[in-house]
């Protein structure tokens, strides 16, 4: 089988899996369907969703960005900050996506200039943000934003549909197009597969990784402003934890963890896959606890799948021959 | 010079300045803090060691052999919590049969990691990311949110923190660090001089040439997550002794500040090379600037960007001085071995780029 066929496969699985849990969450629920809840769904969760986009391209790059919630706790946190500090709220927004973009650009020196692992640098990025963000609020929890920074957080704009909501499609498209469709998505996927290769063939290995973990950082900051803007106040420790469920988005959609492989639209799917199934757990009266545990549990089966079933088929065409 | 690149290897270096650091460490905020060269000081800084220097040998082990280890705080948190439930409803069971119980579950758990890293071919930070998210999941269900409280644990368990082994100088070395250090001992003696030990390192720095000499490279993987996951059981264990009061949150983050212990004890994230010792010295390093960084008045918040900041130094100056240092060790050991005459050497300089 091609790696084209076993990839179609997957996301058949997904798509089935998908099936599943919306006939389930139906029949549970008449009210389901509704466009109110669909847009709730999508609006639980959009903060991850948005921030699992770019981590799509850096996963097939090769790397991993771990400090993503880190960053999108210290720039809701520098917004808080500078607020508090007297700055109208416009240019507090400004701050805290340029912090988000430093952070991305302090990650990507490192692993591009100075060739550090990502998982080690980011792993740094995810304890160091986090400190510079509490060192900024400390325990506090600072509200008190202007009526419209609330509004656009957690009121619809076109019926039930976020400005949230919004910024993520047209991210969603972005990344589409960048992925699949420019000469820089088709780089992503060179450098993924083979680094050595990509490097001797002339590729700018380090501009392209530059570029991801500043476009990571950017986004992971806007990312974390909207949750500002969602949850309407801001302390240290929001949005702790999140790369797990990002990470777990991303694999879950065909993504493969060592790089160059997988495709947007795997990842769309799983993302519908997981906000479902979350919504699903929570309408069944399952706690947060648990949830994060199948979270976890779907993490390491969606990388456990694909190998036991390579097993299974090497095994097979073994018998054949 | 070539004294000490006769007698000291690279990665000793790497040590010797962690130790010097810490020395620095310590005059600093020995100027900075008013009565901080005290035995009390010495005390805080010895007894908060001791869980994360238990955790990072463990976590040492798994790193030397290329992967790691992110359940540990949570396998940390299920052991803790239910050996002292465990305690909490049978007051008269016997000491050896708690510890040994805290280490059978934290081998248990640790045995999962190791058996999806190493059979089901998954990279074990998606493994025990995901573990990580399980076992604490679980520990919050099973417990239903319950605290356990100091007075219903048993009086040895209570006064154990306070039994000191020894006093030297009025600086008292408490029972549960000389268990970590002794479990330091132990462990570096272990990765030093047996063969299974050194295996790790073999692992850890080429998996395909210890394939082909035909290492048990899976039952190897396996084993260094069972036995971290068993220290990170003991860990639990001292963890109860330590606080009394254990919560469904105990432990966590505790994974971090581990994997920081082993980075800037100069264990290479990447696999074979570093010393458990070494992750000891980080630990003690990272124990140092918290102790001393409470005492200084200044936030606590400032722990953690701090910390970001010396596992990014520990990672760059690996990459970058000691492939320095062991180029310039390798040079002098060809000198050593042969002197070569002068035309030799202008040659061999006119040669290279």
């Amino acid at each position: 089988m091609t790696i084209l066929g076993r990839l179609k496969s997957w996301e058949g699985l997904l798509l089935g899996l998908l099936a599943v849990i919306v006939v389930m969450n139906i029949l549970r629920s008449p009210y389901f369907l509704g466009a109110g809840n669909i847009a709730n769904l999508f609006q639980l969760s959009i903060e991850k969703i948005i921030v699992a986009l770019i981590m799509t391209l850096i996963i097939i790059n090769g790397e991993i960005d771990l400090s993503v919630a880190s960053i999108m706790g210290l720039a809701a946190c520098v917004l808080a900050w500078l607020f508090q500090m007297g700055a109208s709220l416009p240019i507090a927004i400004v701050g805290g996506l340029l912090a988000g973009l430093a952070a991305g650009l302090f990650n990507g020196f490192w692993v591009a200039y100075v060739g550090l692992p990502s998982l080690a640098v980011t792993l740094a990025g995810l304890i160091g943000f986090r400190g510079i963000a509490r060192i900024l609020v400390e325990d506090r929890a600072i509200g008190g934003f202007p009526v419209w920074f609330n509004t656009l957080g957690q009121q619809g704009i076109l019926g039930p549909i976020t400005a949230s909501i919004l910024i993520f499609a047209v991210l969603f498209a972005i990344v589409a197009i960048v992925l699949h469709g420019s000469a820089l998505g088709r780089l992503v996927y060179v450098i993924g597969n083979n680094l050595q290769a990509a490097r001797y063939s002339g590729v700018r290995v380090q501009s392209v990784k530059m570029t991801l973990f500043a476009a990571s950082g950017l986004i992971a900051a806007l990312a974390g402003i909207l949750y500002a803007a969602r949850l309407g106040s801001v302390r240290g420790d929001m949005a702790t934890g999140f790369e797990l469920d990002i990470i777990t988005i991303v694999l879950l959609g065909g993504v493969s963890i060592f790089g160059g492989s997988g495709n947007l639209a795997g990842v769309g799917l799983s993302i519908l896959v997981i906000l479902n199934l979350r919504n699903g757990m929570g309408l069944a009266n399952i706690t947060g606890n648990t949830q994060t545990s199948v979270i976890g549990a779907l993490l390491i089966f969606s990388v456990l799948a694909p190998n036991l079933a390579q097993n299974l088929q090497r095994r097979w065409i073994g018998r054949k021959t | 010079m070539k004294w000490l690149q006769r007698h000291v290897r690279p990665e000793q270096v790497r040590e010797l300045s962690l130790l010097l650091l810490i020395i620095v460490a310590v005059v600093f905020f020995g100027s900075m803090i008013d009565g901080y060269y005290t035995s009390r000081t010495f005390n805080r800084i010895v007894s908060s060691v001791a869980i994360i220097t238990i955790v990072a040998v463990g976590q040492t082990l798994v790193v030397l052999t290329r992967n790691i280890d992110l359940s540990v705080g949570s396998v940390v948190g299920c052991t803790a919590y239910f050996v002292g439930t465990l305690l909490g409803r049978y007051h008269d069971l016997n000491p050896l049969l708690a510890v040994l119980t805290a280490v059978a579950l934290g081998a248990a758990l640790g045995a999962i990691n190791g058996l999806l890293v190493a059979w089901g071919r998954i990279p074990s930070i998606i493994v025990t990311l995901g573990t990580l998210a399980i076992y604490r999941g679980i520990l919050v269900d099973l417990s239903g949110a319950r605290t356990v409280t100091t007075d219903s644990l048993p009086g040895w368990l209570v006064g154990l923190p306070r039994l000191n082994l020894m006093s030297i100088g009025g600086l008292d070395l408490p029972a549960l660090f000389m268990l970590a250090v002794a479990i330091v001992l132990i462990f570096h003696l272990g990765t030093g001089y047996l063969a299974v030990g050194r295996r790790f390192y073999a692992i850890g720095s080429n998996p395909d040439a210890a394939a082909l000499i035909g290492l048990p490279i899976r039952r190897l993987v396996f084993l260094a997550f069972v036995l971290s996951g068993a220290l990170a059981g003991l860990a639990g264990f001292v963890t109860l002794a330590r606080y009394g009061n254990i919560t469904v949150e105990s432990g966590r983050g505790l994974e971090l500040a581990a994997v920081a212990a082993v980075v800037v004890g100069g264990v290479n994230i990447f696999g074979g090379s570093g010393t458990v010792l070494g992750a000891m010295l980080g630990a003690i390093m990272i124990g140092t600037l918290e102790q001393s960084l409470y005492r200084l008045q200044i936030s606590e918040f400032w722990r953690d960007a701090i910390l970001g900041l010396l596992i990014l130094l520990a990672v760059a100056s690996d990459a970058v001085i000691l492939q320095r240092l062991r180029a310039l060790w390798g040079r002098a050991d060809l000198k050593i071995v042969t002197e070569p005459p002068a035309e030799a050497t202008v040659a061999a300089g006119a040669r290279s780029p």
